[in-house]
C-alpha cells in the first residue's frame, strides 16, 4: 500500500513542534520518544505499520483546538485516532504526522431522558455509552462488533453500523450533534438536542468523513428505551439461493426483524468445530431476531417460520428462552474467532442489493477456487452488508498480496452487482485505490471539494479515502508560512 | 419554465444559464429562489423498485403520489411521512420526490424513524458548474466516501439540481390507533409525550393540539397495537383522561397534523420552529399575544400561526434550534429571512460549500441558508 513520502521539512522541525505542544499540553500527553510512538503505529489493519512522529492525548476541546492550531501553523499532518480498531487503516499514521488520540476524553457530559439524548466526549467507548444509561432502561443502538473497545469518535468518523441496523439505522441516523474542531483550531457546534439541522446538513457529511474534516470532541447521541424482549429463530437451508429468497419474503411480508444474519457452509463448519453451537449441517443458515413483548415475539416468529416453511428448511429452531437464544447466537458471535483459528484472514465489507445475493455468493465461490484461498461468508442479510472472510497465511510469502488481489476482485463484484465497496468499515487506506471502481473523477471531485472547505491545506488524515493520484494536487502544499 | 427531459439536458441548461435559476420540483413548497424557473418535473419515473430489498430508485421529478401508489401496491410506504404543503401554502401542482429530498420534508413519524435524509440512500445531481455527480447508491449500508446524500437533502436546490434519488422504504403496518390525553397544559402535554416516547412501546407519533390534547400513535399488527395501547394507557393515565382513536380516526388526525391543516386558509404568517422537545413549553410561552401553535415530534417541532411580519426569532434565541418562515408575503420573507441566520463559523462553512458547488451563485441564489 503506497503512502506519501514523509515531508523532510516537517521531520526536521520535530523538536520545535514538540516544544510548542508541551506549552499547551501536560508532559504526559505528548509522546515523542521513538520507542513510545510505536504504540500508535497501526490500527486493527495490522498488515500496515508506521510509527508517527509524535502522538498527543489532549483531554479537552480546548486542548484539541490548541494542538490543531499549532499543527496548522507548523504545516504538520494530523491523523485523528479513536481507539484504533479500524479495519480499514483509518488511523494508520505517516512518519511525519501527529497522531491525535481522544482516549482521555471519555466523560458523559449530560444524560437527558425526557429528550432521549446523551452527550459524551468522543473518546468514550460505544458500549460504555449504553453502560451509562442501561440501568434506566435505555441503550445506544449502533452496535459494531468492536463495541467493547471502539470509540464514539471512530464510530462517527466511519459512520459505523452493526448487526441491528435494519431496524435502528447506523451512526448517522443516531447522531444529533457534534462539537467539531477544525484544522485551524476553530471550534464549531453543529446540531444538538433539536431534531433537524438548520442550514445545510453538515452533520450528515461530517459523519463518515473518516477524520478528514475535523476532530469531533463531543457528540449528542440518540438513546432509545430497550425493547421488552428479543428472541431469534434459526433456520437452515440446503441452498444459498433459497435462503436469500426467504430473507426477501420475510421482508415483503411486513415483518421488520431487528437483525437477519446469514452464514454459509464454510463458516458454519468452522464455527461448529470451534464453538459447537449445534448448528445444522447445511449450505446456508439464517438467524432472524425480533423484538417486543413475549406474545408479540411469538406472533412475529410464527409469521417468519410460516414463510420459512414454504422454503423447505432443513432445520427450524425457535428460541423459547434466554438460554436458547444464547445458543443460537453463540456460533454467529464466534464466527470471526473460528475463522481466525484456521488461519489469518482478511475481512471484507462490501454491500450488495439483497436480490444479487445468490449470484455474488456463487461468483465468490468460483473465485475462491481460482485464487486457491478459502472464503467463509457471514453477513447482515437484511441490509446486504457482506463480510467475506478470506483465509491466507501471513507467513507464506506472496499470500497477503494474493489475498488482497482476491479481496479487490470481490469488492469490484459488489459494485458491479449494484452495491458498494464498504458498508460499515470505511475506505481508509484499504479501499482507497478502489474508489475509481465506484466513482468517476467528477464524483470524487465533489467529495474532495467538501474537504477543501473544511481543511484547505489538506492536513487532516490526508492520505486516506481518495486515491493518491486524485488528491495529489491538493495534498502537496507549500509548508505554511515560516 | 425550463423542464429538461434528461440529465444531460439539465446539465446543458445549467452550463448555458447566464443569470439566477429558480430551482424547483413541482413548485408546491414555496422554496424556489428568484430567476428563470428550472424544474426537474420532466425527469420522471420509477427506475427500480425491489420490495424484498426495501429499495426504490426514482428520477427526481417523479410525483410523490406515483411513488406512494407503487409502494402501496406492495404494502410498503415512505416511512418518514412527507408533508404535503399544498393546503397550507395554497399552492397547486404535483409534489415531487426530488422536492421532498431537497427540502428534507418529513412528517410526524420523523420522531420515531428519522427524517427524509435518513431514508435517502443515493442521489444523482447536476451542480452549479453543470457537472453530473452521483453519491451513495441503492444499498442500505454504504460508507464509501463522503455522504453527499445527506448534504443534498435539505440544501433546497442551492448545491445542485437533483436528477435521481434512491430511497429505503419500509413495510406498511397492518393497522394503527392513537390515544388522546385530555390536557390543555403544554408542560403537562410535553411531559406525557416524553413518557410515551421514552417507553418500550414504539410510539410513532407524538403531537399536542392545544384544543384537543396530547396524542400518541401506535402502528403494527392488530394484536400488537391493541397490547401496546393498553400498556401506554397505563403509563399515561396520570396525565389526564384518555380517549382512544381507532384506525380511521387516527389516520385522519395524523394526516391533519402532518399537513398542518388547521393553519390552512387562515390569515397570518406560518413559522416552523425546531427545538429540543423539552424546550417547547418555554418557547410557546414566549410567543406573541394571539399566536396559535401546535406541537409535533414530542414538542421538537412547533408550528406557529401569528400576525404578519412578526419576527419570532428573538423569542427562541435562548434555546438551541432554529425557526423557518414557511408562509409569508414576499416582502416579509425578504425582510425577516426564510431561514435562521447561522453562527459565523458555521456560516463560513455553509458559504464555502455553496461556493464550491455553485461557484457562479446561480442556484436558488437568494434563498440564503447562511447569514
Amino acid at each position: 500500500m503506497e503512502m506519501p513520502t514523509p515531508n523532510p521539512a516537517v521531520l526536521a522541525r520535530k523538536s520545535q513542534l514538540v516544544a510548542r505542544l508541551l506549552k499547551v499540553l501536560p508532559a504526559d500527553a505528548v509522546i515523542s520518544d521513538i520507542a513510545e510512538t510505536r504504540a500508535y503505529e497501526c490500527d486493527a489493519l495490522t498488515a500496515y505499520k508506521c510509527a508517527p512522529m509524535v502522538a498527543v492525548l489532549p483531554a479537552s476541546t480546548q486542548e484539541v483546538s490548541d494542538v490543531l492550531r499549532i499543527c496548522f501553523e507548523e504545516g504538520v499532518p494530523v491523523v485523528p485516532r479513536g481507539s484504533g480498531t479500524s479495519l480499514a487503516g483509518g488511523a494508520l499514521p505517516t512518519a511525519d504526522c501527529v497522531i491525535l488520540g481522544v482516549a482521555r476524553m471519555n466523560d458523559v457530559i449530560e444524560t437527558d431522558y425526557p429528550n432521549r439524548i446523551i452527550r459524551v466526549q468522543s473518546g468514550r467507548t460505544n458500549l460504555s455509552v449504553t453502560g451509562a444509561v442501561e440501568e434506566d432502561g435505555f441503550f445506544y443502538a449502533p452496535d459494531p462488533s468492536s463495541q467493547l473497545a471502539c470509540a464514539i469518535a471512530g464510530n462517527i468518523a466511519m459512520n459505523s453500523g452493526g448487526a441491528h441496523c435494519l431496524k435502528y439505522g447506523v451512526t448517522t441516523n443516531n447522531l444529533m450533534g457534534v462539537t467539531l474542531v477544525q484544522m485551524d483550531g476553530t471550534v464549531v457546534e453543529i446540531g444538538g438536542g433539536h431534531l433537524d439541522a438548520g442550514g445545510l446538513d453538515l452533520l450528515g457529511v461530517i459523519c463518515g468523513s473518516e477524520g478528514q474534516l475535523g476532530v469531533v470532541t463531543e457528540a449528542t447521541l440518540r438513546i432509545l428505551h430497550k425493547p421488552e424482549g428479543a428472541r431469534p429463530v434459526l433456520m437452515g437451508f440446503d441452498d444459498n439461493e433459497v435462503a436469500g429468497a426467504c430473507v426477501s419474503d420475510i421482508i415483503k411480508a411486513g415483518v421488520l426483524p431487528v437483525a437477519i444474519e446469514f452464514m454459509d457452509r464454510p463458516c458454519i463448519e468452522a464455527t461448529e468445530a470451534f464453538a459447537g453451537a449445534g448448528y445444522p449441517d447445511c449450505e446456508a443458515l439464517l438467524i432472524v431476531e425480533v423484538e417486543g413483548s413475549d406474545a408479540e415475539i411469538d406472533d412475529q416468529l410464527g409469521r417468519i417460520m410460516e414463510i420459512a416453511r414454504r422454503h423447505n428448511p432443513v432445520e427450524l429452531r425457535e428460541s423459547k428462552s434466554a438460554e436458547e437464544s444464547a445458543r443460537i447466537w453463540l456460533g454467529r458471535k464466534s464466527a470471526f474467532g473460528a475463522m481466525g483459528q484456521i488461519n489469518d484472514y482478511m475481512c471484507l465489507d462490501g454491500t450488495i442489493p439483497v436480490s444479487s445475493l445468490p449470484f455474488v455468493l456463487r461468483r465468490i465461490g468460483e473465485m475462491s477456487k481460482e485464487y486457491g484461498l478459502s472464503v467463509g461468508n457471514v453477513f447482515h442479510a437484511g441490509d446486504g452488508n457482506m463480510h467475506p472472510l478470506i483465509l491466507f497465511d501471513a507467513n507464506k510469502p506472496g499470500d497477503l498480496e494474493l489475498c488482497e488481489a482476491f479481496g479487490a476482485e470481490v469488492l469490484k463484484l459488489c459494485v458491479e452487482a449494484g452495491g458498494c465497496l464498504t458498508g460499515e468499515h470505511g475506505v481508509g487506506i484499504e479501499k482507497r485505490d478502489l474508489m475509481y471502481v465506484q466513482y468517476t473523477m467528477d464524483d470524487l471531485e465533489a467529495q474532495m471539494a467538501v474537504k477543501d472547505v473544511f481543511d484547505p491545506q489538506w492536513l487532516l488524515n490526508p492520505a486516506k479515502v481518495f486515491p493518491l493520484d486524485a488528491s495529489d494536487a491538493r495534498r502537496i502544499v507549500p509548508i505554511a508560512a515560516q | 419554465m425550463m423542464t429538461p427531459r434528461s440529465e444531460e439536458e439539465l446539465a446543458a441548461m445549467i452550463v448555458a444559464a447566464r443569470g439566477p435559476l429558480a430551482v424547483q420540483g413541482g413548485g408546491t413548497r414555496g422554496f424556489a429562489g428568484a430567476g428563470d424557473e428550472l424544474s426537474s418535473a420532466g425527469l420522471s419515473g420509477i427506475d427500480l423498485y425491489e420490495p424484498g430489498a426495501l429499495t426504490l430508485v426514482a428520477r427526481a421529478g417523479t410525483p410523490v403520489a406515483e411513488i406512494e401508489a407503487a409502494l402501496a401496491g406492495e404494502n410498503q410506504r415512505l416511512a418518514f411521512e412527507p408533508m404535503d404543503h399544498r393546503a397550507l401554502l395554497g399552492t397547486t401542482g404535483q409534489p415531487t420526490i426530488g422536492g421532498v429530498m431537497a427540502a428534507n420534508v418529513s412528517g410526524p413519524r420523523r420522531i420515531a424513524v428519522g427524517a427524509a435524509r435518513d431514508f435517502a440512500l443515493g442521489v444523482r445531481f447536476v451542480d452549479g458548474s453543470g457537472r453530473i455527480v452521483k453519491n451513495g447508491g441503492r444499498v442500505m449500508k454504504n460508507v464509501t466516501g463522503y455522504d453527499l446524500v445527506k448534504l443534498m437533502c435539505g440544501s433546497f436546490g442551492t448545491l445542485g439540481v437533483l436528477s435521481e434519488v434512491a430511497m429505503k422504504v419500509l413495510p406498511k403496518p397492518e393497522t394503527q390507533a392513537s390515544l388522546v390525553i385530555g390536557t390543555a397544559d403544554v408542560g403537562q402535554a410535553v411531559a406525557a409525550l416524553a413518557r410515551g416516547l421514552g417507553s418500550p412501546f414504539e410510539v410513532t407519533g407524538a403531537a399536542f393540539l392545544p384544543d384537543r390534547g396530547a396524542v400518541v400513535r401506535i402502528e403494527g399488527f392488530e394484536a400488537s397495537v391493541s397490547y401496546r395501547l393498553g400498556a401506554l394507557h397505563a403509563v399515561l393515565g396520570g396525565f389526564g383522561d384518555i380517549e382512544r382513536l381507532d384506525a380511521e380516526a387516527s389516520q385522519s388526525l395524523w394526516q391533519s397534523v402532518r399537513d398542518v391543516q388547521r393553519f390552512a386558509e387562515r390569515a397570518g404568517d406560518v413559522w416552523r420552529i425546531s427545538v429540543k422537545p423539552s424546550d417547547a413549553p418555554s418557547v410557546v410561552a414566549a410567543l406573541p399575544e394571539g399566536a396559535e401553535y401546535l406541537l409535533d415530534w414530542g414538542g421538537g417541532l412547533i408550528w406557529v400561526l401569528c400576525a404578519e411580519r412578526t419576527d419570532l426569532r428573538a423569542g427562541i434565541a435562548p434555546f438551541a434550534g432554529h425557526a423557518t418562515l414557511v408562509r409569508a408575503d414576499a416582502q416579509t420573507r425578504a425582510q425577516l429571512g426564510v431561514f435562521q441566520p447561522e453562527a459565523p463559523a458555521l456560516g463560513a462553512l455553509t458559504n464555502g460549500v455553496r461556493a464550491r458547488f455553485d461557484p457562479r451563485g446561480l442556484l436558488n441564489a437568494r434563498r440564503t441558508l447562511a447569514a
